[in-house]
C-alpha cells in the first residue's frame, strides 16, 4: 500500500473514532445530573425562571433531538453558542488557542532538550552515579503532582527570588519578551513528567542498542563517543522515543488543564475547566471534540514519522 | 562545569527577561480579583452576584442605601410622596447621561423599572400594588399605587439581586427573558466589551462625563467619582495564586480572600486586609416541605433545638474575628434584626429535640443532606449539621456532590429517592435577607416559592402585610411576627453570620464601607 493510501485510510478512520466520541460526550453530559439552567439563574432565582431558562436553552427538548441538531450544526462548522458568554463557542476556543499551543510548545521543547541527553547519558554512564541521580529524578518526576511542582517553582523563582511573574500570559502580539518570561514557570512545572517519561524511555532504548555488533564496530573503527552515541545510538533507539513524545504531547492536554488553572493561563484547559464547572454544553463539547481530533492527529503524525526514522518501516 | 556554566547562562537569561519586561501598570490602572469570572452581563437576567458587581460598574440607581440602610436619592435630584402616600413623583437630576452621551430620561428609567420588576422577586411584588408608571416630563415621572406600600423605595433602592440598574429605553426595552446585547450604562465606569476576554479579564474604563452627587461617598449613595483611569477585573481561579499575584504587587485588590490564607496577607507590610461591617454574609439550613420527614412542621422545628451557630461557623470560616452567632433573621445591626422568640433555640439542646422529634411522630426516616465539596466557605457546613442532626435523633443520608449538581438538583421536586432532596445549606449576602419580601426562603407561596416551596398561608399574609405597611415601627413588629411564624413553620434556620474581608495593597485607599463591592471612590495612591 501506498504512504498516500495509507494517510488517506487512517483519515477516513478518523470518522467514526469523532462520531462515537461526540454521542460519549453528549450522552455523559445529558446524564450527569447538572443543570445548566439552574447555574445560569443564580441564587435568588424561581423555578418559574430556571425552567424559562432551560427552555430558551433547548435544554427541555428530548434528548434525541438536542443531538441532531447539535451534530447538524456541528457537520456544518457551527459549534454553537455558548450558554454563558454570549459568544460562539468558534470564537471562544479560538482565542484560547494561542496560550495552550504556546504552552505546550515550549513544554516539549524543554522537555526534549533536558530529557534526551539525560537519558543518553544516563545509558552511557549505565549503573554511575549519574545514571542514578536520573532514574531517582524520574521517579520523582512521576510521582509529584503537576500542582506541587507549579507551587514549588513560583515560590522559589517568582516570590522568593523575585525572577518571574507569579501568574498571568500575555500575548505574542504584546512583546516576545514578556511572552516568554510568563511561560518559563508553566512551562518548567508542565516539562517535569515528561522529562521523567522521556528521560527513562532514553535511557532504555539507548541502553539496548548500545549493546549492538554495529556500535560495537563504531568503536573499533576509532569513532569518538560522542559521534557513537548521539549518530548511531541515538538514531536507532528513535522510535521508541518518539512514540514517548507523541504520547506526551496527546497527555498534555490534561497536564495543560491544571497547568493553566494554577497560573492563570487563559488557553484551551482553563476553558475547559470553566465550562465544565458552569455545565457550559456547547463549549464542553467542542472542546472535547478538538481535543480528540488533535489526539488522532498525533497519533497519525507518530506513525508517519516511524518511516522517516527507519526506513524499514513500510505501510 | 558545563553543566554549571549552562545553569548560570539560563538564570541570566531568565533575569534578563525579568529586566528587559515592559515596565508596571500605569497607577491609575486597578487591578482586581473578584470572586468569581463574569461570564454573563445583563443583571436583571441572571442573579449572579458577580454580575451584581458588574452592573454597579457600569449602572446607575434612582435609589440607593448609605453605609447605615437609610434610603436616599442616588440618580433623582429628589422624590416626593403624595398626602395619600398612593403617588410617587421622582425628579431626574440634571445632566445625567448615558455612556454614548445621551441624557439620561423619564422614559428610559420606566423602561427599566419595569423589566426589573418582571424579574425581581420584590420588583414583582412592588408591582402588585402599582396601578401606573408615567412620564411628566423629560426629568419627571409618576408611580401611581392601587393602596399604599412601603415596598417603592426598598424595591428602587435594593442593593443586592436584582438590582434595579437604570438602562437606556432601547436596552431595557429588551425581553426580560433574553440578555441583554448593549451594554449602555450611566454609571461611573464604562464596560469595554473588545477587551473582555472571559477566563482572562474585564475592562473598564472611567466615564469621563459622570456626574457624581456633590455629597460624599456612602455605602451605595453620594458622589460615586471613578478616581483611576480603568479597572481590570483578572481572572484568577487559584485562591493561593491570588494571594501570591497580591504580595507581589501584580495586583491591587483581591474581593474575597479566602479566609485560611488571611494570616498571610496580615503579616505582609504591603498588605491592607480590610472588613467591611456591612460585607455580612447568613449560612441558612433549607428544608424541602414537600417530603417525609420535613413535610411536617414540627419535624422541621426540632431543628431549632438542634443546631447551634458557633460549630457551623467555626468549622467553616474558623477565626472568630470573622464569625458572629446571630439568632435575627433579618441580620443582626440591621433595622428590622430581633432576637424575638430565639430564646433557648439554637443551642443544641439535643434532648429537647429529641421530645420534639417523639411529639411530632418522627418515623426515622432517613434526610437526605446535599453536601457541596467545592465551595470553600460551604463545605464543611452539611458535616456539623449532619452531626448535629444525628445527636438530635435524626438519622441522615448526607450525600457529597459539587456545587453546581446541588444547584440542579435542588430545583427537582422529585422524592428524594428519585434524584430528589430533603435539605441543604447556603450562605446568603446579608443584604439579600434584611426584610420579609426579598429574603427568599421566607417566602412561602407554594409553587412560587424558591426550592423547598414552603407554602404557608400565615407567612404570605404576614409577607403581605408588611408590603402594604409604610411606617417603619409597624413594618418592624411585623417582621417580628415573620420572624416568629417562621420559628414555627420553619422554612429556612439561620445558622450564623460571617463577614467576608478584602485585601487590597497598602496604597490603595478610599475602599467604601458598603453590602456590596462597589469601585468608585477607590484610588492609588503614589
Amino acid at each position: 500500500m501506498s504512504m498516500y493510501g495509507y494517510l488517506f485510510r487512517r483519515l477516513l478512520g478518523t470518522i467514526p473514532v469523532m462520531l462515537v466520541v461526540a454521542v460519549f460526550i453528549f450522552l455523559m453530559l445529558r446524564l450527569t445530573p447538572s443543570d445548566p439552567a439552574a447555574i445560569i439563574a443564580g441564587d435568588n432565582a424561581t423555578t418559574e425562571q430556571v425552567a424559562q431558562i432551560r427552555s430558551q436553552l433547548g435544554l427541555n427538548r428530548p434528548m434525541i433531538e438536542q443531538f441532531f441538531i447539535w451534530s447538524g450544526n456541528v457537520l456544518t462548522g457551527d459549534f454553537g453558542e455558548s450558554f454563558f458568554f454570549k459568544k460562539t463557542v468558534a470564537s471562544l476556543i479560538g482565542e484560547r488557542i494561542e496560550p495552550t499551543l504556546s504552552l505546550a510548545l515550549f513544554t516539549i521543547l524543554i522537555a526534549v532538550l533536558v530529557a534526551v541527553p539525560l537519558g543518553v547519558l544516563a545509558a552511557h554512564r549505565h549503573g554511575s552515579w549519574i545514571d542514578r541521580i536520573v532514574m531517582g529524578f524520574s521517579v520523582l518526576g512521576f510521582s509529584v503532582p503537576v500542582f506541587v511542582v507549579g507551587y514549588l517553582l513560583i515560590y522559589l523563582f517568582a516570590v522568593w527570588l523575585n525572577w518571574l511573574p507569579v501568574q498571568g500570559y500575555q500575548r505574542i502580539s504584546e512583546g516576545v519578551g514578556g511572552w516568554v518570561q510568563r511561560l518559563i514557570l508553566p512551562s518548567l512545572t508542565l516539562s517535569v513528567i515528561y522529562i521523567a517519561l522521556i528521560a527513562r524511555m532514553t535511557r532504555t532504548s539507548v541502553l539496548e542498542v548500545l549493546s549492538e555488533d554495529y556500535i560495537r564496530t563504531a568503536r573499533a573503527k576509532g569513532q569518538n563517543e560522542r559521534t557513537v552515541l548521539f549518530r548511531h545510538a541515538l538514531r536507532n533507539a528513535a522510535v521508541p522515543i518518539v512514540t514517548v513524545i507523541g504520547l506526551g504531547i496527546a497527555l498534555l492536554i490534561g497536564g495543560v488543564v491544571v497547568t493553566e488553572s494554577v497560573f492563570t493561563i487563559p488557553g484551551l484547559g482553563r476553558l475547559t475547566v470553566d465550562a465544565v464547572l458552569a455545565r457550559d454544553y456547547p463549549t464542553i463539547q467542542a472542546v472535547i471534540l478538538l481535543f480528540s481530533f488533535v489526539y488522532v492527529m498525533i497519533n497519525l503524525a507518530v506513525d508517519m514519522l516511524y518511516t522517516l526514522l527507519d526506513p524499514r518501516i513500510r505501510y | 562545569m558545563k553543566m554549571l556554566r549552562n545553569a548560570i547562562l539560563a538564570a541570566a537569561f531568565t533575569a534578563g527577561l525579568a529586566v528587559a519586561a515592559p515596565p508596571a501598570m500605569a497607577q491609575t490602572t486597578l487591578r482586581v480579583v473578584m470572586h468569581s469570572d463574569l461570564k454573563i452581563l445583563d443583571p436583571i437576567w441572571t442573579t449572579a452576584y458577580i454580575v451584581r458587581n458588574h452592573g454597579y460598574m457600569i449602572y446607575d440607581t434612582l435609589l440607593a442605601q448609605d453605609e447605615k440602610g437609610a434610603i436616599k436619592p442616588q440618580m433623582v435630584e429628589k422624590y416626593e410622596t403624595s398626602a395619600d402616600k398612593k403617588t410617587y413623583t421622582f425628579t431626574l437630576r440634571e445632566g445625567l447621561l448615558w455612556h454614548d452621551g445621551k441624557p439620561v430620561s423619564s422614559e428610559d428609567c420606566i423602561a427599566s423599572i419595569k423589566r426589573w420588576a418582571v424579574k425581581d422577586s420584590l420588583g414583582q411584588k412592588m408591582m402588585t400594588y402599582v396601578a401606573s408608571i408615567d412620564a411628566v416630563d423629560a426629568k419627571t415621572f409618576t408611580i401611581k399605587l392601587k393602596e399604599p406600600t412601603g415596598l417603592v423605595e426598598l424595591g428602587l433602592s435594593k442593593p443586592s439581586s436584582n438590582v434595579p440598574f437604570m438602562m437606556p429605553k432601547r436596552v431595557a426595552d429588551t425581553d426580560p427573558n433574553k440578555q441583554i446585547e448593549d451594554f449602555t450604562g450611566s454609571g461611573p465606569f464604562v464596560f469595554v466589551k473588545d477587551e473582555w476576554k472571559p477566563g482572562d479579564k474585564t475592562v473598564y474604563v472611567k466615564f469621563d462625563k459622570y456626574k457624581p452627587r456633590s455629597e460624599p461617598a456612602s455605602g451605595l449613595t453620594g458622589g460615586k467619582i471613578a478616581k483611576v483611569d480603568r479597572v481590570e477585573w483578572r481572572a484568577i481561579s487559584d485562591a493561593q495564586q491570588a494571594i501570591n499575584a497580591l504580595q507581589k504587587g501584580e495586583i491591587d485588590f483581591i474581593e474575597a480572600p479566602s479566609h485560611d490564607l488571611l494570616p498571610t496577607l496580615k503579616n505582609d507590610p504591603n498588605v491592607t486586609v480590610f472588613v467591611s461591617p456591612l460585607a455580612k454574609n447568613q449560612y441558612v439550613f433549607r428544608p424541602n416541605t414537600l417530603h417525609k420527614p420535613f413535610d411536617n412542621p414540627k419535624i422541621r422545628h426540632a431543628l431549632w433545638y438542634a443546631f447551634n451557630q458557633e460549630d457551623f461557623l467555626m468549622a467553616t470560616i474558623g477565626d472568630e474575628n470573622y464569625i458572629k452567632p446571630c439568632k435575627a433573621l433579618f441580620i443582626c445591626d440591621t433595622p428590622l434584626a430581633s432576637t424575638k422568640g430565639m430564646d433557648g433555640l439554637l443551642t443544641s439542646n439535643a434532648k429537647k429535640a429529641q421530645e420534639l422529634l417523639k411529639e411530632a411522630g418522627y418515623d426515622g426516616t432517613p434526610v437526605l443532606l446535599m453536601h457541596s465539596t467545592d465551595l470553600k466557605v460551604l463545605t464543611n457546613l452539611a458535616p456539623v449539621a449532619k452531626s448535629l442532626m444525628e445527636k438530635a435523633g435524626f438519622k441522615v443520608d448526607m450525600q457529597s456532590m459539587d456545587w453546581q449538581t446541588l444547584v440542579a438538583r435542588r430545583a427537582k421536586k422529585d422524592p428524594p429517592s428519585a434524584g430528589g432532596w430533603n435539605a441543604f445549606l447556603t450562605s446568603w449576602v446579608a443584604a439579600d435577607v434584611m426584610n420579609p419580601i426579598s429574603t427568599a426562603y421566607v417566602n412561602a407561596g407554594c409553587d412560587k416559592a424558591s426550592f423547598g416551596w414552603p407554602c404557608d398561608e400565615k407567612l404570605e399574609k404576614l409577607r403581605s402585610d408588611f408590603a402594604s405597611e409604610t411606617d417603619p415601627a409597624k413594618q418592624k413588629a411585623i417582621a417580628e411576627e415573620v420572624q416568629l411564624r417562621v420559628i414555627e413553620y420553619t422554612p429556612e434556620i439561620p445558622v450564623g453570620e460571617w463577614v467576608a474581608p478584602v485585601a487590597m495593597r497598602k496604597n490603595v485607599k478610599g475602599y467604601l464601607t458598603s453590602p456590596v463591592p462597589v469601585l468608585w471612590n477607590v484610588e492609588i495612591t503614589k
